[in-house]
C-alpha cells in the first residue's frame, strides 16, 4: 500500500505548526521576561518562524 | 548627556509617530472600507463571470464542455482559479444580463514568427480566435497557444498539447507592475521634492520619512552593518514598498495579484540571489567552501550543504511570498464563497464576519511579508559583505 | 511542484525584472538618494546642534564660574586695598600725631628752658639787686649807726627781719 504524498505533506505541515508554536511561546516567554528587548525577540522570531515556514511550504508545493 | 539626546529624540520620535499613526489609520480606514466592500464586489463578478463563461464558453471549439447546472461550489472554485490566475485583458465586472465586460484590454506581444502585437480585445474574453499575420491564437486557461483558424486545441488527458508561442504580453500583471512603478515614483519623488524647500518632510513624505527610516534602522543596518548598508538601501527600500504596495492593492476589489504570480517573486528572489553573490566577499566564499573552525572532513561534509543552501535560500525566500499571498487570497476568497454555499443567515453572517476578520490579518500579511522579505533580503546581504562572523 | 512550473510565465518574469530593475534606478536616483541624504543630513544637523548647545552650556557655565572667581578676587583684593588704605591712613594718623608731639614737646621744652633762663636771670638779676640793695643798706646803716652799738645792732636785725627773701 502506497501513502500519498499528500500525508507527508500534512505531517510536515504539523511539524511546521509545533515548531513555529513553540518560536512564538518562546518568544512571548522571553518578551515576558525581558519587555525591553522586545523588538530583537520579535525580529529574531520573525526570522526563525520564516526560515521554518519555507521547509512547510516546500513540503506543500513539492506534493 | 547622551540619555537626555535621547530622550529628545524619543520625544521628537514620539510626536511624527503620533502623526504618522494618524495618517496610517486613515489609511487603514480607506483600506478596510475597501475590503469591507470586497465581497460585495466580488461575489457580483463571481456571478456575473461565471453565467457568462457557461453561456459563452461554446463558442470556441474544443473549450470545456459547458456546464449548464454547474453547481455553486464548482462556480466558486472557478472564480477563485480566476482570480488567482493572470489575465490579458484588465478584466473587472461582467454584467450578466447585457453580457457587458467591464474592463479595458492590453497588449498581446507573441514571439513567434517574428514579433506579434496585437490588442487583447481580439481574443473577446477567451471566446474568439485572434488573427495576426497568418497565425491564429486563442486563449485556454488564461494562456495563448496556437490553433488553427478555428481554435482547435488537441486535448490529451486534460492538458492542451497546442504549441506556445513565447508570450511577452502585458498581462494584467506586467500593466499593474507598470502602474505600481507608476505610483511608487509618483510618491517618493514627490517626497524626495519636498526635502528640496526644508529637511523637515512635509506632506506624504512625514508619512513616508518613517518608513524609510524603519527600513534602514530595523532592516539594513542590524542585518548588513553600518558600513556596508549603505550599498544596498536603494534595493531594499524598493523591495519592501513594492511587496507592501502590491500586497496592499491585492487585497482590493480591483482583483491584481501581482505577489501571486510564481514569476514575480522568482524575479524578486533572482535579483536578491544575484545581488548576494557578486557582492560576496571573500568569508563569504570561505564559509560556503572551507568553513573555518571546523575538522577537515566535516569542511567537506559541510561544503555541499552550504552550496545547496546558496540556493535554497532565494527559493524559500520566493516560495514564502508566493505562498503566503496566495493562501492568504484562497482562504480570503473561500470564506467569501462560503456565504453563497451557506444561504442562511446564520452562517453567511458568520462567515461574512470571520472573512472581514481576515482581511484585516491580511492587510497585517501584506505588511509582515514584504517586512520579512526585505528582512531576509538584508540578512542574506548582511551575510555576503560580513567581514568576520561569529559561529 | 509542476504546477508551480506549469503558473511560471516566462513574459511576467521578464518584464518584472525589468520594470523592477527601472523601479529601482529611477527611485535610487530621484528619491532615495535625496531622502536619504536630507535624513542624515537633517540627523547630522540635529546632533551637531544639539552639541553646540551642550558645548554652549558648558562654556556658560565655565564662563560663569570664571565670573565669579574674578568676582572673588576683586573682593579679596579690594578687601585688601582697603586694608592696605586703612593701615596708611593710621600710620599717617600716628606719625602726624608723634610728630605733633614731639613739636608741642620741642615746644615745651623750649619753653621750660625760656622760662628757667628768664626765671634764672631774673634771679641772678635779682641778687644783684639784693647785693646792691645789702650794699646800700650796709652803708646806710654803717654811716648812720655806727654812733651806737646798740643801735647799730637793733639797726642790723630790724633790717635782717625786713630782708626776708620773698
Amino acid at each position: 500500500m502506497e501513502i500519498p504524498a499528500i500525508v507527508g505533506a500534512g505531517l510536515v505541515v504539523i511539524g511546521v505548526g509545533i515548531g513555529i508554536g513553540r518560536i512564538g511561546g518562546s518568544a512571548m516567554d522571553a518578551i515576558a521576561r525581558q519587555p525591553e528587548a522586545t523588538n530583537k525577540i520579535q525580529t529574531a522570531m520573525l526570522i526563525a518562524a520564516a526560515l521554518i515556514e519555507g521547509i512547510g511550504f516546500a513540503a506543500l508545493f513539492a506534493v | 548627556m547622551s540619555t537626555k539626546k535621547n530622550i529628545y529624540f524619543c520625544t521628537k520620535f514620539r510626536i511624527v509617530n503620533r502623526q504618522v499613526i494618524m495618517q496610517f489609520t486613515r489609511a487603514l480606514f480607506f483600506l478596510a472600507v475597501l475590503v469591507l466592500i470586497q465581497p460585495v464586489f466580488l461575489t457580483a463578478s463571481g456571478h456575473a463571470e461565471h453565467a457568462s463563461d457557461s453561456t459563452e464558453s461554446t463558442q470556441v471549439a474544443n473549450q470545456e464542455p459547458a456546464q449548464e447546472g454547474m453547481s455553486m461550489k464548482q462556480e466558486i472554485k472557478a472564480h477563485i482559479q480566476h482570480h488567482l490566475q493572470d489575465g490579458h485583458d484588465f478584466h473587472l465586472y461582467t454584467d450578466t444580463e447585457t453580457n457587458t465586460h467591464v474592463g479595458f484590454p492590453l497588449l498581446v506581444i507573441l514571439l513567434d514568427d517574428g514579433i506579434q502585437v496585437f490588442s487583447s480585445s481580439r481574443f473577446h474574453h477567451g471566446e474568439s480566435v485572434a488573427e495576426s499575420n497568418g497565425n491564429f491564437y486563442a486563449l485556454h486557461h488564461g494562456k495563448v497557444y496556437k490553433t488553427d483558424a478555428a481554435g482547435t486545441f488537441e486535448m490529451h488527458d486534460g492538458h492542451v498539447h497546442n504549441e506556445k508561442p513565447l508570450d511577452f504580453s502585458i498581462t494584467k500583471n506586467v500593466f499593474s507592475i507598470m502602474a505600481f512603478a507608476l505610483i511608487l515614483i509618483l510618491l517618493f519623488t514627490g517626497a524626495a521634492r519636498s526635502y528640496k524647500k526644508s529637511l523637515v518632510p512635509s506632506g506624504s513624505a512625514r508619512f513616508l520619512e518613517p518608513l524609510i527610516i524603519f527600513v534602514r534602522d530595523e532592516i539594513a543596518i542590524p542585518n548588513i552593518g553600518e558600513k556596508h548598508y549603505k550599498r544596498f538601501m536603494s534595493y531594499l527600500l524598493t523591495v519592501f514598498f513594492f511587496i507592501w504596495l502590491v500586497n496592499l492593492f491585492g487585497l482590493t476589489p480591483l482583483g491584481i495579484n501581482v505577489t501571486n504570480s510564481i514569476s514575480v517573486t522568482f524575479a524578486l528572489a533572482v535579483m536578491t540571489f544575484v545581488i548576494t553573490q557578486f557582492s560576496g566577499k571573500k568569508e563569504y566564499w570561505k564559509h560556503i567552501f572551507w568553513m573555518p573552525g571546523v575538522p577537515v572532513p566535516m569542511k567537506i561534509l559541510l561544503a555541499p550543504i552550504e552550496l545547496l543552501g546558496v540556493f535554497i535560500k532565494p527559493f524559500a525566500l520566493l516560495i514564502r511570498l508566493y505562498a503566503n499571498i496566495t493562501a492568504g487570497h484562497i482562504v480570503l476568497m473561500s470564506l467569501i464563497g462560503l456565504m453563497f454555499i451557506f444561504h442562511s443567515w446564520i452562517g453567511s453572517t458568520l462567515s461574512f464576519g470571520l472573512s472581514v476578520f481576515i482581511s484585516f490579518i491580511e492587510l497585517l500579511v501584506a505588511a509582515l511579508q514584504a517586512y520579512i522579505f526585505t528582512m531576509l533580503t538584508a540578512l542574506y546581504f548582511g551575510s555576503a559583505v560580513a567581514e568576520h562572523e561569529d559561529h | 511542484m509542476e504546477k508551480l512550473i506549469e503558473q511560471f510565465s516566462v513574459g511576467l518574469f521578464f518584464w518584472q525584472t525589468i520594470l523592477f530593475l527601472v523601479l529601482v534606478f529611477i527611485l535610487k536616483k530621484y528619491a532615495w538618494k535625496p531622502i536619504l541624504d536630507s535624513v542624515s543630513e537633517r540627523e547630522d544637523t540635529i546632533r551637531e546642534s544639539l552639541e553646540s548647545a551642550e558645548k554652549a552650556k558648558k562654556d556658560l557655565t565655565e564662563l560663569q564660574s570664571k565670573n565669579e572667581s574674578l568676582i572673588i578676587e576683586a573682593k579679596i583684593e579690594r578687601d585688601a586695598l582697603l586694608k592696605e588704605a586703612r593701615e596708611i591712613k593710621d600710620k599717617i594718623v600716628s606719625d602726624a600725631k608723634g610728630e605733633a608731639k614731639e613739636e608741642a614737646d620741642k615746644i615745651v621744652q623750649a619753653a621750660h628752658a625760656a622760662i628757667e633762663a628768664q626765671k634764672a636771670g631774673a634771679i641772678a638779676e635779682m641778687k644783684s639787686e639784693m647785693a646792691s640793695l645789702s650794699i646800700s643798706i650796709a652803708e646806710k646803716i654803717i654811716r648812720k649807726e655806727l654812733s651806737s652799738d646798740e643801735q647799730q645792732k637793733s639797726l642790723a636785725n630790724e633790717l635782717v627781719a625786713d630782708l626776708k627773701l620773698n
